[in-house]
């Protein structure tokens, strides 16, 4: 089966200051796929997926080099409004990052800033955010609650649904498990199984089973660079590379 | 087995003497506040009635009440703030939110904190010089005010930026990954979420000035004014100046000595008032996030 491309790193070198966390790398991303980005902590993977969005702006002193492109389009191109890229390719942090509001005007946040004003819209894509996001039922009676009082779990399938809220294309999750109990992260999982029919996921993660579980694809990095890149189910039976083997082994990292 | 007994006896003796010290260092604030209101409360509360809170003072202020003080102070306090905040937010959002930190930001950082630690005094011939002398203000409510304000802005700015840093970077980036702009990050979910801690050093800093005497002495406050003040070029009395007035200046120091105190405890109930609103209202956002 072939997947449209939707974004594509294309020899991309990233600094901080003197320091160059990313070397040449490329990478293609498809639609309706999940690729893992694996590898030690300190080897580019978060930092690469803050290149997606350009989220890695906000850093003083930093600075990009080579080509990314949505579609069609280099998102570090000077003309590529960067609020629109945001918009359409969303961010999943590690830790759950719900605004000290209620869980309805968390999920309607995103609607709002973009112009949305229709009451009767903004209600219904909250609740069908909600439901894509497996939390509808739990949180159904208490919309106009504080988020903050949500389970970290819970907090963080709120986080998606605030993601998913704004429809993006591209949806980046930087370990969004990792803070997360056993079965809070097999919810996360099964979500991100169930949301790749419609968007084209990025994930970080330092779970090597869930690499496994979730992704179609895997990119191993190690050092700012990108060692392997192939389908989940080779690189986790025959990797190529020593490296990649040890890694996901457990012999180092 | 001795020995290290008497090591952990030692340690142990220090511990106590150590935190001891500590918490007497900590109870002599509670107390001196204590210590204050009491004094103020055992001399001033047979001076308060519904008279003394509501009448103008009469027979060369000898008798009668302190209202035109008590509306003047909650003028020139209430004009300050409405300056203040707004500005004193804004620089605090720039400096915090907006400026790349550089040689400029640390230029203005610098004269703000300079600007804390410029005498009342000063601020008293600073507005006089301005306010009052070259922007033609008169001596007023508007000068008072503006006074007040500029010698309020270094706290509420240094309030704002703190409660500022306090609001976690996830926010932020959660907001911003979402494709808010900067200023609705900012006006939606920073400025919320820093509220509390704003609001509470704003009052703080408020409080404090509306019991200042020498900045307003030059600039709004009169020795006595047989009116209310009708607008923002009136000039006014103010508590903390009727104190320094009836206590040095007056024909009858001794004589007055209870409305002193009185008006004393009347000013100090007002700023302690203010700082409970602070406390309420913060608790009140904080409970409702």
């Amino acid at each position: 089966m072939e997947y449209d491309l939707k974004m594509s790193i294309q020899g991309l070198d990233f600094f901080y200051g003197d320091f160059k966390a990313l070397h040449q790398l490329s990478l293609d991303f498809c639609e309706n796929r999940v690729t893992a980005l694996i590898g030690p902590s300190g080897c580019g993977k978060s930092t690469l997926l803050r290149c997606l969005n350009r989220m890695n702006d906000l850093i003083p002193y930093s600075r990009v080099k080579g080509k990314i492109f949505l579609d069609d389009e280099d998102i570090y191109d000077p003309s590529v409004d960067v609020v629109t890229l945001r918009r359409r390719v969303g961010m999943v942090f590690q830790k759950p990052n719900p605004f000290p509001k209620t869980i309805f005007d968390n999920v309607a946040y995103g609607l709002r800033v973009n112009g949305f004003k229709d009451r009767s819209m903004i209600q219904e894509r909250v609740e069908s955010s909600l439901h894509q996001a497996a939390l509808w039922d739990e949180v159904k009676d208490r919309l106009y609650e504080s988020a903050l009082d949500l389970s970290g779990g819970q907090q963080q399938r709120l986080c998606i649904a605030r993601a998913m809220a704004v429809e993006p294309e591209v949806l980046l999750m930087d370990e969004p498990a990792s803070a997360l109990d056993p079965i809070a992260t097999q919810k996360i999982e099964e979500l991100i199984n169930e949301l790749k029919k419609n968007y084209t996921i990025i994930i970080v993660t330092h779970n090597m089973q869930q690499a496994a579980r979730v992704s179609d694809v895997t990119a191993f990095f190690y050092l700012g660079k990108m060692v392997e890149v192939g389908d989940t189910e080779r690189i986790f039976t025959r990797p190529a590379l020593k490296q990649t083997s040890d890694y996901i082994t457990g012999r180092f990292g | 087995m001795t020995k290290e007994n008497s090591i952990k006896r030692g340690r142990k003796i220090t511990q106590t003497v150590v935190f001891g010290l500590f918490k007497i260092c900590a109870l002599i604030n509670g107390i001196a506040l204590l210590i204050i209101v009491w004094f103020l409360v055992a001399n001033g509360w047979r001076a308060i009635n519904w008279t003394f809170l509501t009448q103008a003072p009469t027979d060369s202020m000898t008798k009668g009440g302190i209202l035109p003080c008590i509306i003047g102070t909650l003028a020139i306090s209430l004009g300050a703030m409405v300056v203040a905040l707004p500005v004193g937010v804004a620089s605090a959002v720039y400096l915090n939110e907006y400026a790349r930190q550089g040689k400029m930001v640390r230029f203005i950082r610098l004269g703000i904190n300079n600007l804390a630690g410029v005498p009342s005094v000063i601020f008293g011939l600073f507005g006089l010089a301005f306010f009052v002398v070259w922007l033609d203000f008169g001596v007023s409510i508007l000068s008072g005010a503006l006074t007040l304000a500029a010698m309020t802005l270094p706290v509420i700015i240094g309030a704002s930026e703190e409660a500022l840093r306090n609001v976690p970077d996830t926010y932020r980036e959660a907001s911003l990954g979402l494709g808010a702009t900067k200023w609705q990050t900012i006006y939606r979910v920073v400025l919320p979420a820093g509220l509390p801690g704003i609001l509470t050093g704003a009052i703080l800093g408020i409080s404090r000035a509306a019991g200042e005497t020498a900045p307003i002495m030059f600039t709004a406050a009169v020795f006595y004014s047989p009116s209310l003040p009708t607008s923002l070029f009136d000039e006014i009395m103010a508590l903390p100046y009727h104190i320094y007035v009836l206590a040095t200046a007056g024909t009858e120091i001794e004589a007055t000595r209870h409305l002193q105190y009185g008006t004393a405890l009347v000013l100090i109930s007002l700023v302690l008032g203010l700082n409970l609103v602070a406390i309420i209202y913060r608790t009140h956002l904080r409970r409702r996030r």
